[in-house]
Order: structure tokens, then sequence, then C-alpha cells
């Protein structure tokens, strides 16, 4: 079947949510496969980088590129993946909108490495090695990616031409992504695929009244009324802010929406977006009753960029000058 | 102090109701006030989204002033200085976690008969920024991402 559609997918810094989600969509897989040959799939398939790289440019028809780019191998593939495919798509959060390990931003490559190598209880590295691009070994040279000081996505390193927000996407989304190809009914380039157009609080079924916060509470602090609107509780949901698409899965099952989808249509900043939704519904007349209550929200940029602090207006936490 | 002939750039929100009139009578009242400030007049500061503070800065500004009218009773539309109060808190936080020095943002009220009050607020936050230099957030972006 020389006409099939020619498949590649490829995880970058993502924790392969992305992955079970394509799998996720369980019988399914096999009509997929009816109608794709899937090239490249590190996950699930034994290809090398080497054999991408022989492919001739185009040769992928689309590849869903999952995935935050963190380190040089990341953006190497990010920029292979785009020459050898005809269209590309930043498929999950992380290649979204960069995703949890885009909350990394706060922090640098030095004070990462210090961190993971040096302070946490259970590392035992006396000589306080930390990674080296490069070492010399009695064998020869030996490399390893570069880690890079501030976590992308995949559009600021690439040119992208779909997005599929979601951590993960939802299967039933994946699908009418699929299908969508299969048609060649695509939307404009640069169109975010596979969500809707209006925000995740439209798609929840939980009954909505005037919001008048006197404290707020995170989810371990108290067991929310079933039925009604999590926020009118006092629990900070993201779902006023974020697109709509998942069926508000979270807010179903009494868990907060905490902002996966990504900005909803026409906002620019997600967290800002969801930051002033948040205070602007605090119960309090004085501005000192205000400031003890918002002073209660631990962790703001966590809590409002969880999802998307590199795709945000200011990226990341500001870099210290020498490195 | 001088911080080598860095002159700030600084973007400010003024409510047209109160801060806006007080801008304007201390321009007519020939009030000396350093050049450094822009002004964008807005209908009320409970139009200033959070978006707007961070957008200034992540396109040059080195600091960012919002104001408008003294709560409790002299919003134009009752409360809208109320949404102000309760979110700017949170974006100091916010800014505090961006690594943002908190002398870069100012929030406050002034009302239209405080001229000089705005006089000094403008002279006063010139030479605070000015002082912390440059923050430059587009070359923060752009320069050093590795």
């Amino acid at each position: 079947m020389a006409d099939k559609l020619k498949l590649g997918l490829y995880w970058a810094a993502s924790c392969g949510g992305c992955e079970i989600a394509i799998v996720e969509l369980r019988e399914k897989i096999l009509d997929v496969d009816a109608v794709a040959d899937i090239l490249f799939w590190p996950v699930a398939v034994d290809f090398k980088y080497k054999d991408v790289e022989a492919m001739p440019d185009g040769h992928i028809d689309v590849c869903l590129f999952n995935g935050a780019i963190r380190t040089s191998e990341n953006e190497h593939l990010a920029h292979l993946l785009r020459q050898k495919s005809k269209v590309l798509v930043a498929f999950g959060s992380c290649a979204h909108e960069g995703c949890i390990p885009g909350l990394g931003n706060l922090f640098d490559r030095r004070s990462i490495f210090e961190r993971v190598y040096l302070e946490v209880p259970s590392v035992d590295n006396p000589e306080g090695v930390l990674p080296q691009t490069s070492y010399q070994m009695p064998e020869g040279e030996v490399t390893i990616p570069k880690f890079y000081n501030t976590v992308k996505t995949l559009g600021q390193v690439e040119d992208v031409d779909y997005f599929v927000p979601g951590c993960p996407p939802q299967a039933p989304q994946i699908w009418a992504v699929i299908e969508a190809i299969l048609s060649g009914q695509l939307p404009p380039k640069g169109s975010v695929v596979g969500a809707n157009e209006k925000t995740v609080c439209d798609e929840c079924e939980h009954n909505r009244e005037e919001k008048r916060i006197k404290k707020f509470y995170r989810p371990h602090e108290i067991i929310p009324e079933s039925g009604r609107c999590l926020f009118d509780q006092g629990i900070i949901c993201a779902g006023p802010a974020t697109r709509g698409g998942c069926g508000a899965l979270c807010p179903s099952v009494s868990m907060p929406c905490r902002g996966c989808y990504g900005p909803a249509p026409n906002v620019i900043d997600q967290g800002a977006a969801l930051l002033s939704a948040v205070a602007s519904v605090v119960d309090a007349d004085t501005e000192e009753e205000a400031a003890r209550i918002v002073g209660e929200i631990v962790d703001p940029v966590g809590t409002f960029y969880r999802f998307g602090l590199p795709a945000s207006l200011l990226h990341r936490r500001k870099l210290e000058e020498a490195e | 102090m001088s911080n080598n002939g860095f002159e700030p750039r600084i973007v400010a929100f003024a409510c047209n109701w109160c801060t806006y009139a007080a801008a304007d009578t201390a321009g007519i009242s020939r009030m000396e006030q350093p050049p450094n400030v822009d002004i964008i007049r807005v209908m009320c500061t409970g139009r200033i989204e959070p978006t707007f503070i961070l957008k200034a800065f992540a396109e040059g500004a080195d600091g960012v002033v919002v104001s408008g009218c003294h709560p409790p009773g002299d919003c134009h539309y009752n409360n809208g200085n109320y949404k102000t109060f309760r979110r700017m808190p949170l974006v100091e936080a916010l800014l505090a976690q961006y690594g943002i020095e908190k002398e870069r943002f100012h929030w406050g009220w002034i009302s239209g008969a405080e001229a000089p009050k705005w006089a000094k607020l403008v002279r006063d936050f010139t030479e605070q920024v000015r002082d912390l230099g440059p923050l430059n957030w587009k070359r923060e972006l752009e320069s050093k991402e590795d």
C-alpha cells in the first residue's frame, strides 16, 4: 500500500504520557495501523536517528511531536523532524506550551544541577560530579546533549503547523485529529486542533453561583460538595482561563482543572487571566483583608502557569548574570 | 545616582477619572517631573488585566505603575478599585517569583485633586527605577537562552 499515511512520532522532554494517550486509542490503534505506516516512534518501534537522517526531506507526512525542548538533543530532533515532515504537529501540552517540565524555568541549569546532583538526600556524590557535555575517556571522547537554562516550546524553536493541546491529549480528540488528517480537511496553519473554542467551564456540569471567596483551599484541604462549582467553594480551578475539549474530566471527579489544555481562545497569557479571575472574586472590602486572602495562595506561578510557563509572556524567571 | 546615563522607560496605567486627571493637572500646572513615564489612560483600574503589566515588562518597560481612585468611595464605577486591590498583591507575588525587583512595580491611589502627589510619584519612582538599572526583558529572553 504505497499511499498509506507516513506517520512519525517523537518524544522530547516529556513523561511518556502522550505515548500512553495514543495507546489509549485501544482497538482504534489497529485502524491507525491500517491507514498509516509508522516510520519513527522511539518509544515503541526500533528506528534510529540515522534512519530519519537518511530520509528525503518531507518524507514523513505527519509528525506528532510531543515533549518540550529542554536539551540540545530535543532541539536537534525538532529541526530534523521539521525538515523530514510535511506536517509538524506540536502534540500535547509540553510541545504546545511547555507543561510541567516548563516549571523548570523558575530555575536555571546551575540551580537544577546543584539540586539534583548534589543536594538531594538520596544522592551520593562526594566528588560533586556534575554532567559535562564532553568528557575524555581512555577510549575516546564521550559526549551528551547540553542541558539548556530555559525550557522552550516546540513552536519557539521550529515552525509548527498545528497544535494539539492536553496533558495528555484525550483519545477521542486524537482520533478526531487523525481523521481530519486522513480526510485532508485541515484547518488553517497554526490552528489549535483537537480541542474546542470555549473554556473548560463551558463543558463542566457543576452548578455555578456568584463567587465570593473568603478563603482558598488546596485540593487536599477540603472535601468538595459534589455538583457544585469547585471555584465557588474556594478551590482554585483553572477552568475559566483554559481551553475546553477535554470534556471537563477533572472537575467531573471533583478535582479542579489545572489548565493543561492551555489558554482559552483569545487569551494571551493563561496565568495572568487566571490570576485576574481568581483575585477579582475575593470577598474582601479592605486592602488588608484582600492582601491576606490572596496571600494564602502558595506558589502563584506554579498555580497559574502550571502548564504554560515557557509559552507565557515572560517565559521564565530572570536569569542571574553569571552562569 | 546617574547609573551610566541610563534613562528608564516606565509605563503608567492611570484611570480616567482620578489619576489621569491628576497627571493632567500636574502637567498644566508645570509641576516638575521627568519625561520617563508613558501614561496609558484606561477607564478604570479595574480594567487593568494583569496581562497588561506582564506585557509591559516583556516588551521593554523598566518599571510599571498602576494608579486609580482611592477606595472605598472614589471609584466612578463604585467598585473597580476593589478589583484592583484584590489583584495587585497577587501580581506582586507573581513578579517576585519571576525575579523582577519589587521596586519596579508600584500600585496605589491618586485622586484628581492630588496633582502634586502624582508629580512626586513620577520623580521618586523614576529615580528608584534608574537606580536599579535596565530590566531589558527582551534581551533576557533572546540572548542568554541556551
